[in-house]
């Protein structure tokens, strides 16, 4: 990293950045806090409330079970795509006409608008009409992701995989060809074997693109909300409801102002910690 | 084991395409046949639906919207991310890490959390249902990924660059537009894809922004998909057309994105 000098200038610079975020966040956070401390009747009437509305969800069982499935639903997305991702870069070839192909190809899914993915695996999947419904139908598999638990969860984490693998591929692969060729030259007159490699070479060399890549998974798949709502609906029942499907339901569908407020904070505070976390973890990364 | 390392990616990319082939399928078929046959090609080709979508001024309008504010997002982003990335990448200054990482912490911001504030606020400054109240609220997220990006870049660019344009006499503004921007070119083009891409596919505040004179192609397909019964062979064409911008912004940014990513950013 370049000598940085001391410069109070440097204000300057940040200043229209700051104002265009600032606008866009502290005037809606500050309306989030406002609304979460206070009892409205309508008409414009506030009450101070205090922390009730706070207290009041994090004992609901409602918003209980939506972190839960939430948690459930980011782990799986993690556990899969990760190593997936890792997995599919090792194998893609580093130099040629095959390099543009799959990075084309497989970046392909995530310029795809959201809601567009969700209407098409509803497509993709629905049991009469689509490939993978009928498909697996055909193989004697009971599935109907419109009505059982089990086969909402499978495709909406099919979904995902679908969706965001590649945002890992992508990533670890430039993790990759950032090793000179020097390292795998002296690993192999050291005679290192494949898993050698893998374990002492390429995987450190990976680190810092590999916290990238989990921060995004994280922080995405925890927000995630439009893919799931236009597939499941949140449904059937509410096996699917994750917390900002549950969140709009409750500010935009019944305009309940304080819960939903409070809930926002809870939220973003939670995404806030964990990627605190780990950001601090690649800062110091960095310094080393 | 090396000859049959290609077929992981290979199987990876027919996993991809199966689901865009068959909205492509969808889009070609009529909604009989959709609904009364299956088949893994269409029987009665047919390209109706396509038409209407051209023809219908709501349904074209709804992808003019759409492009409107994600490019004007995308200079907007890129363009105020440009002198804050480099003041972070060059100079010390009072409290800078603080707002590097808040700045940040505006991309962890969950969408769902924004949507009524944001549709106050617009309404309140006389903003709403344009296509630059979009643009603006999508800056919330964009902007900190675009400095994020492009500090990366600069500060892989040694600061000797900066001290020769010096002694060669350039003043600040000209050395920068003339020499520090086209260094890092390919961190802007990566930076302006990534841009482009979230807020392209961004639906949740671009639909509450909007009611009937900016909204985006994706909040009109939702409503088709809800009101007017199952019309799904026209949902798949209006699908199809909206990966075609995608596709072509990927294709032409290939070679940044890979440079920009060997770089270990993004």
């Amino acid at each position: 990293m370049a000598l940085k000098t001391t410069n109070q200038k440097g204000w300057l610079f940040v200043i229209p950045v700051v104002i265009l975020v600032a606008f866009n966040a502290v005037i809606p956070l500050m309306t989030v806090v406002n609304y979460s401390v206070q009892e409205t009747f309508g008409n414009n009437l506030f009450f101070w409330q205090g922390i009730g509305w706070f207290e009041q969800v994090l004992n609901s069982e409602r918003f209980q079970s939506s972190l839960g499935r939430q948690i459930t639903f980011t782990s799986i997305i993690l556990l899969i795509e990760i190593p997936l991702g890792i997995a599919i870069a090792l194998a893609m070839p580093r130099k040629g006409a095959g390099v543009s192909v799959c990075l084309v190809l497989m970046a392909l899914p995530l310029l795809i608008p959201w809601n567009v993915v969700g209407s098409m695996w509803t497509i993709f999947a629905l049991p009469e009409i689509g490939l993978l419904g009928k498909g697996l139908n055909a193989l004697g598999f009971d599935y109907n992701f419109t009505r059982q638990p089990l086969s909402a969860w499978f495709t909406v984490i099919l979904m995902d995989v679908w969706h965001w693998t590649s945002l890992v591929v992508l990533l670890a692969y430039a993790g990759l060809v950032s090793i000179p060729d020097a390292y795998y030259q002296a690993a192999k007159i050291d005679g290192a074997g494949r898993w050698a490699i893998f374990r002492f070479i390429q995987l450190p060399k990976m680190k810092r693109v590999l916290t990238i890549a989990i921060l995004l998974r994280f922080m995405d798949s925890f927000m995630i909300y439009t893919e799931p709502f236009v597939l499941t609906g949140g449904g059937p029942g509410n096996t699917t409801t994750f917390l900002s499907i549950d969140l709009v339901k409750t500010a935009l569908g019944q305009f309940d102002l304080g819960p939903a407020a409070a809930m926002s904070l809870i939220y973003f505070l939670i995404v806030l910690a964990v990627s605190w976390v780990f950001y601090t973890l690649m800062m110091k990364d960095e310094v080393e | 084991m090396r000859r049959y390392t290609w077929l992981v990616p290979t199987l990876y990319i027919i996993f991809l395409m199966l689901p865009i082939y068959w909205l492509l399928n969808m889009s070609f078929k009529t909604t009989n046949e959709i609904l009364g046959t299956f088949s893994l090609w269409p029987r009665e080709f047919t390209l109706e639906n396509y038409r209407t979508i051209f023809t219908d001024s709501t349904w074209y309008n709804g992808y003019f919207n759409s492009m409107k504010y994600v490019v004007l997002n995308m200079v907007i982003s890129v363009s105020v991310a440009l002198p804050a990335a480099y003041a972070f990448s060059r100079y010390r200054f009072l409290g800078d890490k603080h707002l590097f990482f808040w700045l940040l912490t505006n991309r962890m911001a969950p969408p769902a959390v924004f949507a009524l504030p944001f549709f106050q606020l617009y309404s309140a400054v006389g903003l709403f249902d344009t296509p630059l109240a979009v643009a603006l609220a999508h800056a919330l997220f964009n902007i900190p990924l675009a400095v994020w990006i492009l500090e990366g870049f600069m500060s892989g660019i040694p600061r000797e660059l900066d001290d020769t344009a010096y002694v060669d006499g350039y003043s600040f503004p000209r050395f920068f537009f003339k020499i520090f921007i086209p260094t890092i070119a390919s961190g802007i083009g990566v930076a302006a894809f990534f841009t482009f891409m979230f807020s392209w596919v961004e639906l949740l505040l671009a639909k509450t922004l909007t009611s009937v004179a900016a909204k985006p192609i994706a909040a009109i397909m939702t409503k088709t998909a809800s009101t007017s019964g199952y019309e799904l062979g026209l949902l798949a064409a209006a699908g199809v057309l909206t990966i075609i911008p995608g596709a072509f912004v990927i294709y032409f940014v290939r070679n940044y994105i890979a440079k920009g990513f060997a770089m270990g950013r993004v």
